[in-house]
């Protein structure tokens, strides 16, 4: 008896899990992308995110994950409420440089590949804010991928961030693998 | 609204009242500091004024307007009368230091630790006096005049090609 997938069958038979998941990416996207097109594909439909919510920004942020705007659609709707566990950092809010600390312990923990939104005026230059206080930006203290301007940013604007922050994930090279002692 | 408590307040500690006005319900009292404590446990005990609540305590800079320099305020408010009185007691820049109001209100431990930490105002008797909005390692006063407007003190140094302001 034939069976017209025999051949198939026979020839999965010798393929390693990551030529296996490379098949199936390639299937799933119908094109002939690279491994590191596919990852890059994956990674920045499932944004894990950790919201370092400080101030009113909340609020908005708030409205952007209800349904309404629903930032799901985009991989994202899944907070994370510890940093191990998060490769998206949102930073919803003013920093003072009492806290300032506290946001640079956060990132550190976050595991590799990470990437940080800083969310509001607040968060990306200070806003209004000038004063002894306040962190005159939170790339004065961690590296930002995006930033959101508004007081406070509309959700159209949350999500014309995250679907930059997509573009830029997408367009990323990096090792795929950790490489020891090299 | 309180003018009745303004006037008892007159009434009875005229000698302690530098200075008074009362323009549209904002009855206010100027004590001398020493007298302070004093004043405060009568307007709270008395029953006319009866003025159960310590709403805010904190303190204004007269840099260049007024001697002596700081004044602190005190806002009260009694509960069951319904009036308001505001009491401010001037201190001045060579010893900042005014009695506690802790032993009559208990709120005003955490308002006179917020008065010292950006005023640098002292109050004697204070069961727990140190700083309550910014760190321990901040130095000076952010709240007085002289502090350096564009003066920043962070905790952790800037990223390599950053810095802060």
């Amino acid at each position: 008896m034939t069976n017209q997938n025999d051949h198939l069958m026979g020839a999965e038979a010798h393929l390693t899990t990551v030529d296996a998941a490379e098949g199936f990416f390639r299937k799933l996207l119908n094109k002939n992308e690279t491994v590191q097109n596919v990852v890059n594909w994956s990674r920045k439909w499932s944004f894990f995110q950790y919201p370092f919510v400080t101030a009113c920004c909340g609020m908005e942020y708030m409205a952007t994950a209800g349904p309404r705007y629903d930032y799901s659609r985009f991989g994202c709707e899944l907070p994370r409420f510890s940093p191990r566990q998060a490769d998206l950092l949102m930073v919803v809010g003013t920093i003072t440089h009492k806290q300032a600390p506290v946001l640079r312990t956060v990132w550190e923990q976050m595991a590799d590949p990470k990437w940080v939104i800083s969310f509001g005026v607040c968060a990306s230059s200070g806003g209004f804010y000038r004063n002894y206080a306040t962190v005159q930006g939170i790339d004065t203290i961690i590296p930002v991928d995006v930033y959101i301007p508004g007081c406070p940013p509309r959700p159209e604007a949350v999500l014309d961030a995250l679907m930059m922050l997509q573009d830029k994930v997408q367009k990323e090279r990096r090792p795929l693998l950790p490489v020891v002692n090299s | 609204m309180s003018k009745v408590a303004l006037d008892r307040l007159l009434e009875k500690f005229g000698d302690a009242v530098i200075e008074s006005h009362a323009n549209h319900g904002d009855e206010t009292a100027i004590v001398k500091a020493e007298r302070l404590h004093e004043v405060m446990a009568f307007l709270r005990d008395d029953p006319v004024t009866s003025m159960e609540l310590l709403s805010d305590v904190t303190a204004v800079d007269l840099l260049g307007i007024k001697e002596p320099r700081f004044e602190v305020v005190y806002h009260l408010y009694s509960i069951s009368k319904n009036q308001r009185l505001r009491i401010k007691a001037p201190v001045s820049e060579e010893d900042p230091k005014i009695s506690t109001v802790t032993d009559l209100f208990k709120v005003a431990v955490w308002e006179e630790r917020e008065v010292y930490d950006l005023y640098g105002i002292r109050f004697e008797g204070h069961p727990d006096l140190r700083r309550i909005l910014l760190y321990p390692e901040f130095e000076g006063h952010p709240l007085r005049k002289d502090y350096e407007i564009e003066h920043r003190q962070p905790r952790i140094p800037a990223r390599e090609g950053r810095h802060h302001l």
